[in-house]
């Protein structure tokens, strides 16, 4: 008999899934889905506001990442009221809003890393199940959780200073920034009593880092062949190649590093991606169109990006990226648990970046806003934490958007998690009768390291495939129906 | 002018007998909240926010003339409680989602419901099927956010300008609606005079919005009505 397992949720990631693994007759794999089985109607729910509403308004379908909405949305209106891509705003406008991107991107990966991954590393996937959670790692590596803690605080605190908020703020406005710095902000965090300065964010990420290295030297194994495949790979990128998690113009590499999007304006990426609808999933399946929908997908995320840039533009995290590029001998890394590593290199880069940012003038003084000749649609993309972000809108006569477009990063890395799931439900279950822990928790490990946000990566409300089904009392499915999907 | 003696909660004044309730408590810094009440324009009593306990019965402060020997009690645990439900009401019957609101921070309504601390609603929302209005150069009237205060309909009949705004239809439908042709020309400051009339954010400039930031918008520092109370 055929037999389906179902693990639900999946735990320690942000928002809900399902997993489904179909064993055939000899309890072998024979497919593996990630489900996603909730789904909320943004692209709907914009229609009709004030254009200049949505960085506030679209941010509210993630209470996980926020600002990477808040900021994406804040782009593509650059556009709309004239005031260009990226480099088009102020500097303070500019500055503001990278230091923003900055400080989210650094409280989000250490979240991730430790709050939701450590615990698999530490106790391992077969570790015991009332320790393998971030409470086991309160009790068992105090110092780890205490700068946990602390990290994420200080990247809240920036997020406060720049958007108004830790959650939900509102700095981001169509054609630059709300606010400046103020001076105090400044003292407090670049001289703030240890350990809430940014000195210490940078000493504490190079020690996370450290950390992960030892424990990559004695679990090759784990971190080198769990859940690895070969796939291609898009970011942005800075236009001379280097890393930019603001702003840049797309890249996509394949298995052998071959460019398969080169450089291009995102304000194009109708050309260049499009979306697939599967019918038991929420969430859409983004391909590349020059490829095509079977061989099309790719990966995004802090993997994919230290695969698609040249270099990164801090020093200490240049010099850890030379390292990781050097363990591949320069290959695309399809490592799925290097991603953790990717992870810890760009939160030194963000601890980094910050400094940097702190200290430039124009975050103090200078013209916060620009507006031109104004457009009906604008185009805004970020490197989120967890991958490339794609928000799209297009505005009426009357100011009211008329239409809106968003591909988040977890709907970027769709393909790619599914393809994870399976590998890591081959390597754990197959020919086993027995469901135990370890391999459920396998699966899970595989997804996390994706750090999935499933709950902003099913809004698309309306053009998603439905499944209606009339249940007589015996449970019996009397009468059924699809909408849409394949 | 002749002078009124009355008592507000259990303090003598002497007032001037033309004034309401309202007036007089807000001179001799007493906060009572109000929502249709705008200072300069008549007050038509409709929200019924301003009730207290006017020589035993319940009235509205903005509505009632001081009288000689009047005692007026404006903070009791029923009249908060009245209070407080009429501000919910006022959520469950419009569409007001504040989080995305260009006036939050700014907002009457939001700052009466952050003042009687209203955490989870007691009453069903209504969740009306309301549109949004943005044919007008300067100005988007958003009617899942009006309170039907009047207030932008009672200002313009007042002052010189001719009526720009106007209630139409009857019953559940009323809405606010204005005169696009008289409009036409508006200035930008003009539209704001127009957006600050409303208590909400049913009246919004068009283009500009969130340019205050959070924590210095106008009740972030000041929680409603501290302007007015013990500032002796
Ligand atoms: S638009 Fe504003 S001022 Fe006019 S009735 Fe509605 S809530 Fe009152
Ligand atoms: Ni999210």
């Amino acid at each position: 008999m055929a037999k389906k397992v179902t693990i639900e949720p999946v735990t320690r990631v942000e928002g809900h899934g399902k997993v489904t693994i179909h064993l055939d007759d000899n309890n072998q794999v024979a497919q593996s889905r990630l489900h996603i089985v909730e789904f909320r109607g943004f692209e709907r729910f914009v229609q009709g506001r004030p254009y200049w509403e949505a960085p506030v308004l679209v941010q509210r379908l993630c209470g996980i990442c926020p600002v990477s909405h808040h900021l994406a949305a804040a782009k593509a209106l650059d556009v709309i009221v004239g005031a260009g891509t990226g480099d088009g705003l102020t500097p303070t406008g500019e500055k503001m809003r990278r230091l923003m991107h900055y400080g989210q991107i650094f409280q989000s990966h250490v979240l991730h890393f430790f709050h939701l991954a450590s615990p698999d590393l530490l106790f391992g996937i077969d570790g015991d199940p009332a320790l393998r959670n971030v409470i086991g790692i309160a009790l068992e590596h105090k110092e780890l959780a205490v700068q946990a803690v602390m990290m994420r605080k200080f990247g809240q605190e920036i997020i406060k200073a720049t958007a108004g908020k830790k959650v939900h703020g509102t700095g981001a406005i169509p054609g630059g920034i709300n606010k400046h710095l103020t001076q105090e902000e400044k003292e407090q965090f670049l001289n703030g009593p240890d350990p809430l300065n940014v000195d210490k964010m940078i000493e504490w990420s190079l020690g996370a880092l450290e950390f992960f290295k030892g424990y990559h030297a004695a679990n090759k194994d784990l971190i080198d062949k769990f859940a690895a495949f070969p796939s291609s790979h898009v970011s942005l990128v800075r236009k001379d190649g280097a890393l930019d998690l603001y702003h840049g113009v797309l890249r996509g590499i394949d298995n052998d590093g071959k460019k398969i999007l080169n450089d291009v304006d995102y304000q194009d990426y109708l050309e260049y991606i499009d979306e697939e609808v599967k019918s038991w999933s929420y969430m859409k399946f983004p391909y590349l169109r020059s490829i095509g929908k079977k061989d099309g997908w790719y990966r995004v995320g802090p993997l994919a990006r230290m695969n698609t840039v040249d270099f990164i533009p801090t020093p200490l995290a240049q010099k850890e990226f030379e390292i990781f590029q050097a363990y591949t001998g320069g290959k695309p890394n399809g490592m799925s648990m290097h991603m953790h590593w990717a992870r810890l290199i760009e939160i030194l880069h963000s601890a980094e970046m910050m400094k940097e940012l702190i200290n430039d003038p124009d975050l103090y003084s200078g013209d916060l806003t620009v507006k031109g000749t104004k457009q009906k649609e604008g185009v805004g993309l970020l490197e989120a934490p967890r991958g490339t972000l794609f928000h799209h809108y297009r505005i009426n006569d009357d100011d009211q958007i008329e239409m809106a477009n968003l591909i988040v990063s977890t709907t970027n890395n769709n393909t790619p998690m599914n393809t994870a799931v399976n590998l890591a439900a081959k390597q754990f279950m197959n020919g086993q009768t027995e469901i135990t822990e370890p391999m459920m928790n396998a699966v899970e490990v595989a997804i996390r390291a994706y750090d999935p946000c499933l709950s902003c990566a099913t809004h698309a409300l309306g053009k998603m495939p439905m499944d209606f089904k009339i249940v007589d009392k015996n449970g019996k499915v009397i009468n059924q129906k699809f909408k849409n999907g394949e | 002018m002749s002078k009124v003696l009355i008592t507000i909660d259990g303090k003598g004044f002497l007032a001037d007998s033309e004034k309401t309730v309202l007036e007089v408590a807000r001179e001799n810094h007493i906060y009572i909240p109000t929502l249709c009440n705008l200072e300069g324009i008549k007050p038509q009593g409709s929200c019924r926010i301003c009730t207290c306990m006017i020589d035993g019965r319940m009235m509205t402060a903005c509505t009632t003339p001081v009288n000689n020997g009047m005692v007026v009690v404006t903070k009791t645990d029923e009249l908060d409680k009245l209070r407080s439900k009429i501000v919910e009401l006022l959520f469950a019957e419009g569409n007001h989602f504040c989080p995305a609101c260009e006036r939050s921070g700014n907002c009457e309504l939001q700052a009466l419901a952050y003042l009687y601390k209203i955490m989870v609603p007691e009453f069903d929302y209504i969740f009306p099927n309301r549109d949004v209005d943005a044919t007008h150069p300067k100005l988007i009237l958003d009617h899942n956010r009006c309170i039907l205060c009047k207030r932008c309909i009672r200002r313009k009949k007042e002052a010189e300008n001719p009526t720009w705004f106007v209630f139409e239809n009857r019953g559940n439908h009323v809405k606010i609606n204005f005169d696009h042709e008289l409009t036409a020309d508006m200035d930008d400051e003009m539209a704001q005079k127009a957006m600050d009339t409303c208590p909400v954010g049913a009246i919004i400039r068009k283009e500009k919005g969130y340019d205050v930031p959070i924590g210095r918008r106008k009740y972030d520092l000041h929680p409603i009505g501290s302007d007015i109370e013990g500032k002796e």
